[in-house]
Parts: structure tokens; C-alpha cells; sequence
């Protein structure tokens, strides 16, 4: 694989690359998933292939392709300069990219058991049985259930001495049931919606979920929520589980903290951000307890934003986004480093695919824990509603104005659940939501949530990102806002 | 459709000459012939074999200059093996023998592994397909110098105006062809590009995009300047109260709230109990104006003529003045049903079945400007963005306007407005429908491209404003 990148470098400079990277990739994937008892699709796949990025005439380029000989790969070099020579055409500006010494690595994210290696056999007959295990409620009319296992080979080179090789190692699995009754359809997935967990990890994730002992419930509850009562529209108070505070990171923190989004080069499509650079160590994101991350290396567990270095050649890094409320940092890469007075790249540049251009993403956004137990904060609450599991998602595309809703949520009364509540959701202002925090779960309630779905870029590309969240308390939300009707 | 007719495989778009970077019919018709020789030899039963080819560029630009430039050429190789009555699928993009040996071992790996599956049918025989033509040399041919030449003038427009902009212009082919062991062969290629751009001022932002097989039926000056005339008018917005308002979606808005609706019309959503059309098919649900079908071979529509099995598509009218009327079915769920296949399965195995996928509503006579003109209070939608579900089976969507909300006074467009949530459900928007447009192909950025109006609706729901 060095053969072709080296030969790809080469061909860029010869016709007048300034700067080049190159990534040779090998994706592998395997998906597997039951409904209703049958198996649904089972599927395998690989893709192989060369991008190139190329500076030439002070302008951008990049092609990519999968005829993997030296004449397909040193065509693709020469297509990326003719097209950065084209970009020249319309440039208002030099690039300027912070510096970055060049590495010789190899890296192979850790894993206990290679998932791909696990008979087949036993994946569906796991699948098959929790399957089985939620059929047997009555009420439930549809199950699911579905693993996803990844293996990423990337080479990276780049024009400044650059070779790394990362081995990265993805698997996903979940569960849900769904029960039509009357005018209603309710949900409940375990132990996330849209596929459940993802991690960095290998088929111990799946056994770690044990999905036979959530089958029943997850079954039951989905058949319950149709005599559960209306969530009611009010101001209160509200906690919310992990996973779906994972999805609110990822939302209202995540996403504005991308350089690039700031900048206003995804102003078409993704949108830009409130964060503009006047904001940076003045806006009070949160309220005190609130620190915030973006943390790509192993240090800070086996996620979706892991890895050593990213697709610039950057090494991963930490990154204090939020300290004690305090807004004070971006996620960045080599050319917009300098536009927030950074001297190197935050190592945010990820890509998809050999055949996608790497743009900044998220790594591992994570809330940090706090200090409460569970128990303590449900205790604590005299009044308030619990809400789990994301249900739909949405938010204003410059990250003000967003809006959850929730597989299901719970009446707290008195320090207790007293009741179950369905069409949970909640709405609010980014700054104000997490100014309104008041209480994060400790460390035995953290758990690092993979978001295996974002889209962003034109092309569109599909990332994996980390949050690490526990559960947290907010006051004086706007509860119930999906529901209303005047 | 039956075996015994005389062996004829589809071939669409025969103007491609040589201006393609596409492989030839010939060639795709050898490669899946050497996958069926393969994967007979390695004891599948029985093969299809899909091959999909694309040659994409796209030019995105931001702050008035080029940020980004992409080129990409993949062919891929999917193999689905049938073996003792199950079946599973293997791809890949190594198109070498032993590559493809590898995918086809792979695949009777996966299919060994399973239970039998009952339901499963024989592959689909022979086809006979009706000819579409959607390969636009010019498209074909367009350079990165023409784009970024495009480019540059939409920006020139944005400095001259104090705008700044942000948008792409891709062009590209793609072609996709399916055989299968039992002599069924089908081929479509088709040319696409793609202008869009966001006009920024001050605080302000509108947008415009087009989408069509032939470039030139794409003006991106024509664009730039609706972008920049709207931005210019978007500034100073005042905020107005949530609450139910008469709104006139443009088009791509109209697209991106009832693009949510395909996948309820496919027969294995409402067997699975998670489509709106439950207990709802034949009944009035929507107003007596709205008519839906599913229309590959209409002139405004991309994408071939045929589904994942090789099952030519149908024309399939969706709703009826209002009432349900059809769902689309795979070949398992029409046996299942008693009704013949329509042609929008994807490919197998898969757990979803089938969908249409392209959508052509009903339009009407009212332009814009006269949806305009009999509006006494409402909104003007230039856009939506970030539209999720939130009630299934109620078909209640949230999400927020975007790029140019104005308000509407006494027939006229008074002033720009904050954004707004919206949480409204999508039968009841139906319902509501006022007016109607000339049925367009539109964009966004939610739905795939479908042929929609312009509809004036009234009591649309906006549940909070946001601060821009």
C-alpha cells in the first residue's frame, strides 16, 4: 500500500503540488439483522481505494479512486492538481497550515475478541433469541434486532514524511420492540436507538450488553407506553439519561465547536454556528460544573472519535471545550489552527472513506462526570421528568433553537418515579440549556455512547463520534413542546 | 415477464458514445457473466449480481472563493448467492477473479450460516423494460475548469453586492446494472449535476438549487441572483409569536415535509405496523386535491427504471383525490399480498422491503406570486432544515425554516421574520392545502429529489421562534 502512496506523492509533485496527503484505505464491514423472527439483511462488504489531496497554486484539490495500479493511481494524482489549478481560478486568499512534524507509526485500536471472527452461527443465534424474547409480550408488533461490525485499514503519507497506519476495529449492536395499537406507534430500543451502542471495540461489546436479560423489558415497556399518561407541556425540571445526553452534546456542543462551521465554509449546507471567534473565552456556555472535552485519544476510552492520529497526520489530542462553564476552545485542523491563535491543529480532520476529501469532525465530545449518584439526584428532585433514549432530533442550523423527544419518560415526584409517560420531549436554547445544569452524574454512571450516524459535507459523509455523558439535571425547561397544538 | 419470452436486457441511454468515462454495456455484461460462471463453479444454486459504476465531481465554495474540490471514480461488485433456500449478499470493490472468488465464497459463507428462509422466491426471469433516456453528454463533459469558472461568477455577484456565498456545483454519471442466473440482465446510466448556493448578508441568508440530468437545464447565475435578491430582502427580520399561521411553501420546502412520506406507501411498512396508512388505505385522509404516484418514467425524474431484483418499475398512482389508494410491493410482499410486484424492491436481503422513490405529486395553476396575492396574513418558506419525525403514525414533524422567512400582508411580502420551529403534522397539512403550483422537480436537502408544487396550506403549526 506505501507503494502507491509514495507513487501518488510523487506524481503530485512532478506536476507542481506544493503540499500533498494521501490516504490508501481498506474498509470491511459485516451487518447482520433479525425482524420478527426472520433474519433480515446479511450482508458483508469491502472497499478499497486512494484519495489524494493536493495544494497546487495556492488552491485545493482532491480525487480519489479504485483502480489501484500505478497507472490509475498516478492519474488520480494528476486529476487532483488539474483540479486544484481549477479551484485557483476562484481563491481569494493563500492557504496558511500550521506546522506539524512528520510521524512513522502503526496503531491498532485494542480489542478482545475480532467480531469478524466469530462464527456466524452464534451472532444470529443471539439475535435470533433476543428476537424470540421480545415476540413473547403480547402487544409487541414488531422486532429488531442487529449487529455491525467494521474493520478500517488506513495508510496515510503525506509530502512532509508522514507514514502511519491505524487499524481500527468497530462493532454495534442493539435491540428494539415496537407495538401498534389504536392511532398510536410506540418504541423502546436498548440500549440506544439507531442501532444501539457503538465503540472501538470488539465482539466483547456484544457480550457485554447481555441482550437476552433487556429483551422482555424493552418489549414491555413499548406496550406499556400506550396507557401511559401524556407527557404534559410545562416549564420544570428535567434529567436526562446518558445516551440521550450524549445525543445533546453531540447537538448543541459538538456541532457549533467545528472550526470550519464557524468559519462559514458548511454555510450551505450544514450550517454555520453561534460560536463565532469573538466568543472564545468570554461566552458562558454552561453553568459551572459543566467541562466539556473533545478527547480523541485511547486515555479517554474505546469510542467512535478514537484513534492516534488523524487523517491530516495530526496526533490525537485533548481538548478543553468547556471548563467550569467557561467556553474555551474549537475543534480546528492544520489550516484553521491559526484563525483562533492556535499553533497546531486541535487533529479534528477525519474522513469517511479513501474517497472522500477529510473535514473536521467531532471526535470524542464528552461531558465530564460530576458527583452525584443516580439515586441521590432522583432523591434530590421533588419534582421533575426523567426522559431516555432519543426518539427524533433536531436542532437550527446555527445551533441555537433545538428540540428532543424521547422513547420514554418518567414522572419524579418526591424524589421517586411514580409513573410512566409517553411522547416525551423537551425544547430550548443551546446556552441556556446548559447554563440551566445542576447536577452530573459521577464517574459509575458515565459511559463513553457512540453516535455511528452524522452526516456532514458535500459529498455527504457519515462519521462515527464519542460522548461520554451520565445522567444530568436541568432546571426550568420547556417540557412537552412536540405535543403542543396552538 | 414470464421465461418463455425472448431474452432482452435493457440498455438506456444510448447517446453516451464515447464522451463516458462509464464502462461499456459490453463490459458490464462480461463482468456479471464471469461472477455467474464464478459463483456456479463455487455451488451457489442460483446468483444475481449487481454492478455500480460512478464518476463524480463536485466544486464547493465558501466566503466567495473555492474551499473544496473533489473528484472520485468506484465500481462495485454485489453478489447475492442463493444456496438450499437462503440467501445472503457480499460486496466488493476488487473486481479481480480471485477478489470476486473471495465476495462469492463470502457471500455462500454468510447464506450457510442461516436458517432456511420460506418466503424466500426464485430469482426473477427475464424483463422487458421501458427505454428511459437520461445521459446528457454535455454533463458529461463539463470540466472543473467550467465549474469553478461558474463559480467564480456567482461569487463576483456576492462581492458586488456586499453578500458573501457559499455553495457547491457537481456534475457526474453513474450508471447500475443487475443480472442474475437466470438470463435477467438491465442497465441504466444516467448524467446529473447540481448548483446550490446560500447567500449570506449581515445576519441574513436565502438559497437556491436546481438538480437535473442535463446541465443545461441548470442556470447558476440565474440562482446566484434569486440567492442574492432574497438575502438582501431577508435582513432586519422581526420576530414574530409562534402559533398557526397560513404558510406558502416554495417547493423545495413543500419537498422536504412530504418526501417523510415514501417509505409509508410500501407494502412491508404497513405489514410491520410502522406506516401512517395503518387502517388508513381508501379512507379520505387528505384533502380532495392531493393526488401522489410513483413515476420513474416521468420527464422531470432520475433513476432507473427497474428495482433491486431487476423488476421493471411501475407506474403506481399512490393517493386518489385524497384517499390511499396503493402501496408499492417487492416480489415477496406482492406473493404475500396476491398482488403483482411493482417494481420498488430493494435489493435482497434486506429487512424494509421496498419504497417509491420517486414521487410526483398533482400540481395546480396558482403561481407563486398569486399564492402571494390572496394571502391577507401568513409566511413565505424559502426552506426547511433539520425536519425529524416525532409522531409515526400521526406523521407529526418537527424541524425549522431557513434561508428566507417573510411575512405576508395584505397580498404582498411585508417584511423578513425570525426563524421558527415547526411541529405539524403532515396529514393534517394535507388536508389543509389551499393552493397549488405547477408541479416542479424539487431539491433540498431532506428528501431525494421528487416533482412537488408550490402549496399554500393553512393553521401550519410553528411551536417556537429561534434568534435569527
Amino acid at each position: 500500500m506505501w507503494d502507491f502512496g509514495t507513487h501518488a506523492l510523487d506524481t503530485a509533485r512532478l506536476r507542481g503540488a506544493s503540499y500533498a496527503d494521501v490516504r490508501v484505505m481498506h474498509l470491511r464491514q459485516r451487518d447482520l439483522t433479525t425482524k420478527n423472527g426472520q433474519v433480515g439483511t446479511l450482508a458483508q462488504s469491502e472497499s478499497i481505494g486512494l484519495g489524494i489531496r493536493v495544494l497546487a497554486n495556492g488552491a485545493w484539490g482532491f480525487s480519489s479512486t479504485d483502480r489501484l495500479t500505478r497507472d490509475g493511481v498516478s492519474g488520480c494524482a494528476a486529476q487532483a492538481v488539474a483540479i486544484a489549478k481549477a479551484s485557483a481560478l476562484a481563491k481569494r486568499g493563500e492557504v496558511v497550515m500550521a506546522p506539524e512534524a512528520a510521524y512513522v507509526d502503526s496503531w491498532q485500536s485494542p480489542f478482545h475478541k475480532d467480531s469478524f471472527e466469530i462464527p456466524l452461527e452464534t451472532q444470529l443465534t443471539l439475535l435470533l433469541a433476543a428476537d424470540a424474547e421480545m415476540r413473547r409480550v403480547k402487544g409487541v408488533t414488531l422486532t429488531e434486532t442487529g449487529m455491525q461490525f467494521r474493520k478500517i485499514d488506513s495508510w496515510f503519507a503525506s509530502s512532509i514524511g508522514s507514514r502511519i497506519h491505524q487499524r481500527k476495529v468497530i462493532t454495534g449492536c442493539g435491540i428494539a420492540a415496537t407495538s401498534f395499537q389504536a392511532d398510536e406507534i410506540q418504541k423502546r430500543s436498548y440500549p440506544n436507538s439507531f442501532g444501539g451502542q457503538h465503540a472501538l471495540q470488539g465482539y466483547e461489546l456484544v457480550e457485554s450488553l447481555e441482550l437476552l436479560e433487556h429483551a422482555s423489558r424493552v418489549a414491555e415497556e413499548a406496550v406499556a407506553l400506550h396507557s401511559a399518561a401524556q407527557c404534559p407541556q410545562e416549564t420544570g425540571t428535567l434529567i436526562l439519561g446518558g445516551t440521550q445526553l450524549g445525543l445533546q452534546i453531540h447537538e448543541s456542543i459538538g456541532h457549533p465547536i467545528e472550526l470550519d462551521r464557524v468559519l462559514g465554509q458548511e454555510a450551505n449546507f450544514a450550517g454555520t454556528s453561534f460560536l463565532t471567534l469573538d466568543q472564545l473565552n468570554k461566552l458562558r456556555y454552561g453553568s459551572d460544573i459543566v467541562n466539556v472535552v473533545a478527547d480523541a485519544r485511547l486515555d479517554h476510552g474505546r469510542g467512535l472519535g478514537t484513534f492516534a492520529y488523524d487523517d491530516e497526520g495530526v496526533p490525537a489530542q485533548r481538548t478543553d471545550i468547556i471548563q467550569d462553564g467557561q467556553f474555551r476552545g474549537y475543534l480546528s485542523n492544520r489550516e484553521t489552527a491559526h484563525l483562533v491563535g492556535l499553533k497546531r491543529s486541535s487533529g479534528s480532520m477525519r474522513t469517511e472513506s479513501w474517497n472522500r476529501l477529510p473535514i473536521i469532525r467531532m471526535t470524542n465530545i464528552s461531558l465530564l462526570p460530576g458527583t452525584w449518584s443516580f439515586d441521590d439526584l432522583l432523591a434530590d428532585t421533588d419534582d421533575g421528568t426523567l426522559m431516555e433514549t432519543n426518539r427524533s432530533w433536531s436542532i437550527d442550523d446555527r445551533r441555537y433553537q433545538f428540540q428532543f423527544s424521547t422513547e420514554i419518560g418518567w414522572e419524579i415526584k418526591g424524589g421517586k418515579k411514580v409513573r410512566m409517560l409517553k411522547n416525551p420531549s423537551y425544547s430550548g436554547i443551546t446556552t441556556e440549556f446548559w447554563n440551566s445544569c445542576d447536577a452530573i452524574c459521577d464517574t459509575h454512571h458515565w459511559t463513553l455512547w457512540g453516535t455511528p450516524n452524522c452526516g456532514k459535507g458535500q459529498p455527504m459523509q457519515t462519521m462515527g463520534t464519542g460522548h461520554g455523558a451520565s445522567p444530568a439535571r436541568f432546571r426550568n425547561i420547556r417540557i412537552g413542546t412536540a405535543f403542543s397544538n396552538s | 415477464m414470464s421465461a418463455q419470452r425472448k431474452p432482452r436486457g435493457a440498455r438506456i441511454g444510448k447517446n453516451a458514445g464515447s464522451s463516458t468515462h462509464l464502462l461499456s454495456e459490453r463490459d458490464l455484461r462480461r463482468s456479471i457473466d464471469t461472477v455467474l460462471r464464478l459463483a456456479k463453479v463455487a455451488g451457489a444454486a442460483e446468483t444475481e449480481v449487481h454492478l455500480d459504476e460512478v464518476v463524480d465531481a463536485l466544486t464547493r465554495f465558501a466566503n466567495n472563493a473555492i474551499h473544496q474540490n473533489v473528484a472520485e471514480h468506484g465500481l462495485t461488485v454485489s453478489i447475492r448467492t442463493v444456496v438450499d433456500g437462503r440467501t445472503a449478499r457480499a460486496t466488493t470493490n476488487r473486481i479481480d477473479e480471485d477478489s470476486l472468488r473471495a465476495a462469492i465464497d463470502a457471500s455462500l459463507s454468510l447464506a450457510h450460516s442461516q436458517p432456511q428462509d420460506p418466503r424466500l422466491l426464485p430469482l426473477a426471469a427475464r424483463q422487458r423494460y421501458r427505454p428511459v433516456n437520461r445521459f446528457v453528454k454535455q454533463t458529461a463533459a463539463l470540466t472543473p475548469e467550467d465549474r469553478a469558472r461558474a463559480v467564480r461568477r456567482a461569487c463576483d455577484l456576492a462581492v458586488k453586492h456586499g453578500q458573501t456565498a457559499a455553495g457547491i456545483y457537481s456534475s457526474g454519471e453513474s450508471q447500475t446494472a443487475v443480472g442474475n442466473s437466470r438470463g435477467l440482465f438491465a442497465a441504466y446510466r444516467e448524467t446529473h449535476a447540481e448548483f446550490s448556493i446560500t447567500m449570506q448578508e449581515e445576519l441574513a441568508a436565502s438559497w437556491a438549487k436546481a438538480n437535473a440530468a442535463s446541465v443545461a437545464d441548470i442556470d447558476p447565475q440565474e440562482l446566484a441572483a434569486r440567492a442574492s435578491e432574497k438575502a438582501h430582502r431577508a435582513t432586519n427580520a422581526q420576530e414574530l409569536s409562534p402559533g398557526r399561521y397560513t404558510v406558502i411553501l416554495e417547493p423545495a420546502a413543500a419537498l422536504d415535509l412530504v418526501g417523510f412520506l415514501f417509505y409509508d406507501f410500501a407494502a412491508t411498512a404497513v405489514q410491520d405496523k410502522r406506516s401512517c396508512l395503518n387502517n388508513r388505505m381508501g379512507k379520505q385522509l387528505f384533502g380532495k386535491n392531493v393526488t401522489i404516484a410513483d413515476d420513474v418514467y416521468h420527464p422531470l425524474q432520475l433513476g432507473a427504471p427497474f428495482d433491486g431484483e431487476g423488476i421493471p418499475r411501475q407506474r403506481v398512482l399512490l393517493v386518489d383525490r385524497g384517499i390511499p389508494k396503493n402501496l408499492v410491493y417487492a416480489r415477496t410482499t406482492a406473493k404475500a399480498a396476491r398482488k403483482k410486484p411493482t417494481g420498488h424492491g430493494f435489493p435482497l436481503p434486506n429487512e424494509y422491503g421496498e419504497a417509491p422513490m420517486n414521487l410526483v405529486f398533482t400540481g395546480g395553476n396558482s403561481s407563486l406570486e398569486e399564492m402571494i396575492a390572496s394571502t391577507d396574513r401568513g409566511l413565505l418558506v424559502t426552506r426547511l432544515w433539520y425536519i425529524r419525525e416525532v409522531d409515526p403514525y400521526e406523521k407529526i414533524m418537527t424541524g425549522m425554516t431557513r434561508d428566507g422567512l417573510f411575512l405576508v400582508e395584505r397580498g404582498r411580502v411585508a417584511s423578513a421574520v425570525r426563524n421558527f420551529r415547526f411541529n405539524q403534522s403532515i396529514l393534517e397539512m394535507l388536508r389543509n392545502v389551499e393552493l397549488l403550483g405547477p408541479a416542479v422537480r424539487a431539491t433540498g436537502e431532506e428528501a431525494f429529489e421528487m416533482v412537488v408544487p408550490a402549496m399554500k396550506v393553512r393553521d401550519f403549526h410553528f411551536s417556537e421562534v429561534t434568534k435569527f
